[in-house]
């Protein structure tokens, strides 16, 4: 429109593929939401220290099971600790759960899954066989058995739920390794003279990503769940330190004098989730490039 | 650019420089219905194939879909091991070489694949997959590549700017035609195609064919091609060989061969060639029967369930695939017989003046059809 345009198909320069992506999931409002809602969650719990809230492990005697009033924005809990600083502090405690299990889980269990699915054979069987072993297993029992082998703390915690995860990736990883393996781009990069590494990297990764991805949004909220319930337990993050998850299940005792103590955490759980889910939805769609 | 890949054609062993592909009784067989408690079934997919490729020549591979020709053609280029038997390359046996010295001379043997529509990374841009296997052999610089990548595309009929898009934005020929342009990127010595041409329209195949003619010429390529479509075949091949259930039964020059069929099963792929014209519409290819399961083949020549002019022998004893004359290998106990009854399929001479007009068709279409194909846009 101004003089100085230089045709785009001229210079034969397209957008590049980040731009692309990105430019997607803009036009894209349940991503943006999802994003939004993630995004917010995460300022929030990484600002926590810096924010001017009451310290989340301070309790008072005169102010206990108060509800939300100007003075506790979010109400108080069994001995008098402040909710709304408790679910800015616990925030940090269940993304970090959340996020940092799966991908714990996708750095061991996607590789496994490769290899299992691309080489076939020996490797295939031992590593499938094993992972059956690990899923017939329920997920919460496995993670709970972990961290408890592992000692209680939410490091631990994030490390058992990862581990409880991982077979879930690596099942999924293959299955698509091994339909994605018989097409004829794979046998292609081989007729080049790629290596097998390269063509695992560059030509089966980038095809079986988008299922992971969405694999691993739903996995983060099962994981912020898992910890929650490993707080329950004593597993997860240790008291006076507060997660969503251990507030959720201390609050289920006072479920009709002070149900706020409930409210919050369920809904930010809910939201969260939601979020993840959104975000996922939204990624995996503008990662497909068949898809304008 | 791609002239530095003949650099070394001359150096071979003067008396197998005339080859530079060849089969020794390759032969591979694949296990089916493999499970934990029941005994695996084997079918030989290619079974005894000799066969060798001249320097600079066009073999077209031609046979019924099942009768293993894909399979051979990707045992010609090791994408598969052979069972048994050997591939020599330049006089070298490839058939056991190591994974990676074998990368290394994928450089000189390509492959165009069939389905234009699985054969392109759907996730990596045109650019990217033709540049690919300059990257690979280290052909070029970072910076000239995208340049050469332009070149070649334009080459192939299609616009520079295209290297930006993703697969999933062209027609089947066009990304038949992105096929080429990668297969010849690293300036390969030798193209296998397998039936290159054999998803696309019929207007579309003719502009396809007549390229790798052009670039054949013009890039000094031997040419492999699997194929049943037999006009397309007489018209751009050198010599012929014909596949049936996993063995060669004919071979020879494309022009004795479509002339004097000797092999049984050639003369009614001949038969089978449709003519364009009402009133001789019906295709009548003089065959019986079904192909036999490759999982049970028969006993003795494996055409004789299905053949006219079977025999005792035929049950029993499985014909070698003999030279009969110069540059003519059949594979059957009458050939004689087979020659002798050729003149009793009389019209062949009308058969061949039609198959010559949709010969002469594609030979038009060499004129426009390149112009035409980078016109179009997806």
């Amino acid at each position: 429109m101004t003089g100085a345009t230089v045709s785009p198909a001229s210079d034969g320069v397209a957008p590049r593929r980040q731009s692309r992506v990105w430019s997607k999931l803009k036009r894209n409002r349940g991503a943006l939401i999802g994003a939004l809602i993630v995004g917010f969650f995460v300022i929030v719990a990484a600002l926590a220290p810096l924010l001017p809230i009451a310290d989340p492990t301070a309790t008072s005697w005169t102010a206990v099971r108060k509800a939300p009033s100007a003075l506790y924005w979010l109400g108080t809990d069994e001995i008098g600790r402040d909710i709304f600083s408790r679910m800015i502090w616990g925030a940090q405690a269940s993304l970090l759960a959340g996020v940092v299990s799966v991908l714990i889980a996708v750095v061991i269990g996607v590789p496994f899954g490769l290899v299992s699915g691309y080489f076939g054979g020996w490797t295939d069987q031992a590593i499938s066989r094993v992972t059956d072993a690990l899923l017939a297993t329920p997920f919460l029992i496995l993670a709970i058995a972990l961290a408890a082998f592992l000692g209680p703390s939410l490091t631990n915690a994030m490390i058992a739920i990862g581990l409880s995860a991982t077979p879930i990736f690596i099942r999924l990883t293959r299955g698509q390794v091994l339909s994605v393996k018989t097409e004829d781009y794979v046998e292609g990069a081989r007729a080049i003279g790629l290596s097998d590494v390269a063509i695992m990297s560059r030509y089966i990764l980038p095809n079986v990503f988008a299922p992971i991805l969405v694999q691993a949004t739903l996995t983060i909220a099962t994981a912020i769940i898992a910890e929650a319930s490993l707080s329950f337990l004593g597993l997860g993050q240790q008291p006076p330190y507060p997660s969503w998850g251990s507030m959720l299940n201390v609050a289920k005792n006072f479920m009709t004098q002070a149900p706020w103590m409930a409210w919050w955490p369920g809904a930010a759980i809910f939201l969260v989730v939601l979020g993840f889910n959104l975000l996922g939805d939204g990624l995996r769609d503008a990662l497909d490039p068949r898809e304008s | 650019m791609n002239g530095k890949g003949h650099d070394n054609a001359g150096a071979g062993a003067p008396a197998r420089g005339d080859y530079v592909l060849e089969a020794r009784d390759l032969a591979r067989r694949f296990k089916v219905g493999s499970s934990f408690l029941a005994t695996p079934q084997v079918v030989r997919a290619v079974d005894g194939v000799s066969l060798s490729v001249r320097r600079g020549e066009t073999l077209a591979i031609v046979g019924e879909s099942g009768c293993g020709k894909s399979t051979l053609a990707r045992l010609l280029l090791r994408l598969l091991r052979p069972s048994s038997g050997q591939v020599l390359y330049d006089g070298t046996d490839i058939s056991d070489l190591p994974e990676r010295e074998m990368r290394r001379l994928r450089k000189d043997l390509q492959f165009i694949f069939q389905d234009p529509f699985s054969s392109l990374n759907p996730r990596m841009t045109v650019g990217a997959i033709v540049e690919e296997p300059m990257r690979v052999h280290g052909i070029g610089t970072r910076a000239s590549r995208p340049q050469q990548v332009a070149d070649l595309l334009r080459r192939v009929g299609l616009r520079a700017e295209y290297a930006n898009r993703y697969p999933h934005e062209f027609s089947g020929g066009q990304r038949q035609r992105i096929g080429i342009a990668r297969a010849l990127a690293c300036g390969p010595r030798v193209l296998i195609g397998d039936e290159p041409v054999s998803a696309l329209d019929v207007s579309i195949q003719a502009q396809v064919i007549n390229l790798l003619e052009e670039l054949k010429a013009e890039f000094d390529l031997t040419l492999v091609l699997i194929a049943h479509d037999l006009a397309v075949i007489r018209h751009m091949s050198d010599r012929v060989a014909v596949m049936y259930l996993g063995e060669i039964v004919e071979q020879g020059e494309t022009d004795t061969l479509y002339d004097a069929p000797l092999h049984p099963y050639t003369q009614a792929l001949m038969r089978a060639i449709p003519i364009p014209s009402p009133r001789s519409r019906k295709v009548d290819s003089g065959l019986t029967g079904d192909v036999p399961s490759p999982l049970a083949p028969p006993p003795g020549c494996r055409f004789h369930t299905r053949c006219p002019l079977a025999s005792g022998i035929c049950k029993v004893e499985r014909p070698p695939l003999a030279t009969v004359a110069h540059d003519r290998m059949v594979a059957c106990h009458h050939w004689e017989e087979a020659r002798a009854g050729i003149p009793s399929a009389a019209e062949t001479p009308a058969h061949s003046h039609a198959a010559e007009r949709r010969f002469a068709l594609y030979r038009e279409h060499s004129l426009a059809g390149t112009a035409a194909a980078s016109d179009r846009t997806p």
